[in-house]
């Protein structure tokens, strides 16, 4: 939708929320009328923090999460184990697998998958950091925690090939049935590969 | 399983149509150009999401109109099944059985089992190889889903190699643990497809042979050969061997994707010798076998679209072929034809309950 500003600066601000995922400009138009609608104090605050990603984000040097200083919070945590590694997309899967409270081990943000349709072959992402990571030693153990489709089956694919030499174990997630599913409603698909790769019964499990 | 009835909102040149059909035959007459095709390719869109004719959705809207929308109610195992399928420019299409949308178009593929025999199937002899591995897939992907997962998973690899290839010319480097990857991924789907279709085309062939000499009883020997480079080398090997070449061409030269069946007429290439007639039968006999194979196969009789297809036929061969469809072997059948009163003289010979609906003026009327 075209709209004619009367203000230079609503129009620069209205072009950058646009350029944002999801956003419209319509939408980006309220967003910013929203803006300006609050007091002067919060809205230096809600720039200087934009502000902020550009010069104060920094990645871990270790795992390539987003972090503050040079090592993300779970690298730097001493009490983690750091002879797993578990391999991810992106640094919203890191928060994801947090959020479970059951990991120990520390991560590997790959920053994307391959995918040469999207223009992403393997050295776009973070292979050759992880790489050297492991050359350093003491690794015992990669998780593979790609996401199941076509594209991350196919990296972790990869991975596997080019890593498997140097590491003793290399995993990847469990996939089968959901906890609260009803058969009738799980895919064929999943269903057969949880028929194939069951598990011994455990109680209280 | 039959359709009971259809109903259509803007499709192609129909504005509005409701009708109830006969669960054993349904003939639509009318002069050419009002539209005959298009109902059986409405029933088409209803079993298998999509048009025999137009890949193009959105080009089967009636012209100037935004949506068009396609309702069937099926009886299947005695159950109704009520099929809803709505087309809107610059919006994805819609597929709803009983009310509940399909979160993917591939899990309705199957449930309603269809064979259409049209003159356009004409390109299955004239045309080149994907047109034949077209025909291949549109058959078993109606009752084998594993295969027809195993293709989708196989064309979107086969995407992806060649365009790492593509980019192995362009600025990437040349990365060989990539292409073994690709490689040994590729085999997997590769080698389940080309198994399913070997055995499909040899479980097919006699019964086609069969039906050809039902409708042409003059002794003439018609062949179908699968031929995949799969048969006479191991796929990873022929994959392996023809890296080089792939990186120069910049795809992929080996694999189920350049399969092909050749089809032979008294030991001769069909394209090259046989006449129009014997084009026409050979191509109805195999499309009356692929029927015999899904509804060995599915369990269900499969609806047969009879498009034009008596139109290069003398008398005798289309009372063969009609006599054929109107055994109790198979089910609901829908018949275009420009002739009301022919068609209306050999259905009254066949013991069978029909209905004829004349198309006129983008009006449906049953007589
Ligand atoms: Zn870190």
């Amino acid at each position: 939708m075209y709209f004619t500003y009367s203000s230079k600066q609503l129009e620069d601000a209205v072009r950058e929320f646009s350029k944002l995922p999801g956003i419209g400009t319509k939408t980006a138009l309220r967003l910013v009328l929203h803006l300006l609608k609050e007091n002067r104090e919060s809205l230096d605050h809600f720039g200087n923090t934009i502000l902020r990603l550009g010069t104060h984000i920094r990645y871990c040097k270790d795992c390539m999460n987003i972090c503050d200083d040079e090592l993300c919070p779970v690298c730097a945590d001493k009490r983690r184990d750091h002879s797993i590694i578990c391999i991810v997309e992106n640094v919203k899967d890191v928060m994801i697998i947090e959020n479970t409270r059951q990991y120990r081990g520390v991560y590997h943000v790959l920053g994307g998958i391959i995918s040469p349709m999207d223009g992403i072959g393997p050295a776009d992402l973070n292979i050759d950091s992880l790489e050297a990571r492991i050359k350093r030693g003491n690794i015992r153990e990669l998780i593979l925690a790609l996401s199941a489709t076509m594209e991350g089956d196919t990296t972790n694919y990869y991975l596997y090939r080019r890593l498997s030499k140097s590491i003793p174990v290399i995993s990847t997630l469990a996939r089968g049935v959901s906890i609260g599913d009803e058969l009738e409603f799980i895919d064929e698909v999943t269903l057969g590969r949880s028929i194939l790769n069951r598990v011994p019964f455990e109680m209280n499990k | 399983m039959n359709l009971e009835t259809l109903s259509l909102v803007n499709f192609k040149n129909f504005s509005q149509v409701e009708l109830e059909l006969s669960p054993r035959i349904n003939c639509f007459v009318g002069d050419n150009g009002v539209g005959k095709t298009n109902i059986l390719d409405a029933i088409h869109y209803l079993c298998l999401c999509k048009s025999y004719f137009n890949p193009i959705d959105t080009q089967n809207i009636t012209h100037d109109e935004e949506f068009s929308v396609i309702q069937g109610e099926f009886l299947l195992d005695g159950i109704k099944n009520e099929i809803y399928c709505s087309i809107q420019r610059n919006k994805n299409k819609v597929f709803k059985r009983n009310k509940k949308e399909y979160d993917r178009l591939a899990h309705h593929i199957g449930l309603l089992p269809v064979v259409m025999i049209s003159p356009e199937d004409s390109v299955l002899i004239t045309e080149g190889s994907d047109e034949r591995r077209k025909f291949l897939n549109s058959v078993i992907s109606q009752y084998d889903k594993v295969y027809l997962d195993d293709n989708i998973a196989y064309n979107k690899l086969l995407a992806q190699r060649n365009k790492f290839l593509k980019n192995i010319q362009g600025s990437w480097h040349y990365d060989r643990d990539m292409l073994e990857v690709y490689n040994e991924k590729l085999v997997v789907p590769g080698k389940r497809i080309h198994h399913t279709r070997t055995v499909f085309t040899k479980k097919l062939v006699p019964i086609f042979r069969s039906y050809y000499n039902k409708i042409a009883p003059d002794m003439e020997a018609v062949d179908l050969k699968y031929h995949s480079q799969l048969e006479q080398v191991d796929f990873l090997e022929l994959l392996v061997q023809s890296v080089e070449k792939d990186i120069i061409m910049q795809y992929t030269t080996t694999g189920i994707h350049k399969d092909d069946i050749i089809l032979k007429l008294n030991g001769h290439h069909m394209k090259k010798t046989a006449s129009q007639g014997q084009q026409k039968t050979f191509l109805v006999s195999l499309k009356l076998a692929q029927f015999d194979f899904i509804r060995e196969m599915n369990k269900v009789r499969p609806i047969l679209l009879l498009d034009d297809v008596f139109d290069k036929f003398d008398e005798s061969r289309v009372r063969q072929i009609i006599k054929i469809v109107t055994d109790s072997h198979f089910g609901q059948i829908f018949i275009t034809h420009t002739d009301e009163q022919k068609m209306r003289s050999i259905l009254d010979d066949m013991n069978t309950e029909f209905k004829i609906f004349n198309i006129a003026h983008k009006d449906i009327t049953s007589i």
